[in-house]
């Protein structure tokens, strides 16, 4: 009897470790999920599960871009093959925040969202994936406010496609 | 085992120019094996690179950027033979850290 009684209390101790554990873990977690964030960009999640361009560029941004020809784009008329599509961008605009790749017709239309730090220049070049032939949109961010550009790639061979 | 992340940072004097090669499948999870099943999703999410303890540039990714990714920046400063740290963490919580030295 006095075994039964031991392994009651003993799990009983256990349970109430646990509880004890949880609450910490709980309360530990609201004052620094704020300062993780800030030490930690997060990952705009909800944008890259957005299907169109428009929707994409909204909740990332929060608001709308307008055409400007200080954007540069440089990638190809026709890609070869949509698996691997070379797209730079380069700016003469000053304070610039953030420069994003989008592709209108892919499934997800954010592709990638690069973070310029000050002292960073906006130049950037990546390879992204296109799923047929569609629009390039480059967004970028400065001074608060969003400017784009905008360019056609063919696609012969798609790089999203079963 | 080996670094997934080859990164070249070439220092000009005033600004540094960082290349960097990753090894990863990027799969967007809208393509089909052989076998016609969706292959799931598995993509890096953020790639970090930061000099002197501060973040010169973040990279949010989706599915669509290409496998094995590519990117190329520059940023003012960065002194020949100082680090620079280059890590990237994927939706399926992998990582992977590497540190270059600026040439």
């Amino acid at each position: 009897m006095t075994r039964t009684d031991n392994g009651f209390s003993a799990t009983r101790r256990l349970i109430l470790q646990g509880a004890g554990a949880v609450a910490l873990v709980g309360l530990g977690n609201l004052p620094f999920a704020p300062a993780f964030a800030a030490a930690n960009d997060k990952y705009p999640e909800e944008a890259f599960k957005q299907k169109t361009e428009a929707d994409a560029i909204k909740s990332l941004y929060g608001k709308t871009a307008e055409a400007s020809d200080k954007v540069k784009m440089d990638a190809p008329e026709i890609a070869e093959n949509g698996a691997v599509v070379p797209v730079s961008v380069s700016t003469t605009l000053a304070d610039v925040t953030s420069i994003s790749f989008l592709v209108a017709e892919n499934p997800v239309a954010l592709v990638a969202s690069y973070k310029i730090p000050a002292g960073t220049m906006p130049n950037v070049a990546n390879r992204i994936k296109m799923a047929k032939t569609s629009n390039v949109i480059v967004v970028v961010e400065a001074g608060g406010k969003l400017y784009s550009a905008t360019k056609e790639v063919k696609v012969t061979v798609g790089g999203c496609g079963g | 085992m080996a670094s997934t992340i080859r990164v070249r940072a070439t220092s000009s004097g005033e600004t540094t120019e960082v290349q960097a090669l990753i090894q990863h499948p990027m799969d967007s999870g809208f393509i089909k094996d052989s076998k016609g099943e969706l292959i799931p999703p598995h993509f890096i999410q953020q790639l970090t690179f930061e000099y002197n303890g501060k973040p010169v540039f973040v990279a949010d990714w989706g599915g669509g950027v290409s496998k094995d990714p590519y990117v190329k920046f520059a940023f003012k400063g960065g002194k020949k033979g100082d680090e620079l740290k280059v890590s990237w963490v994927d939706n399926k919580g992998a990582t992977d850290t590497t540190t270059a030295k600026i040439q």
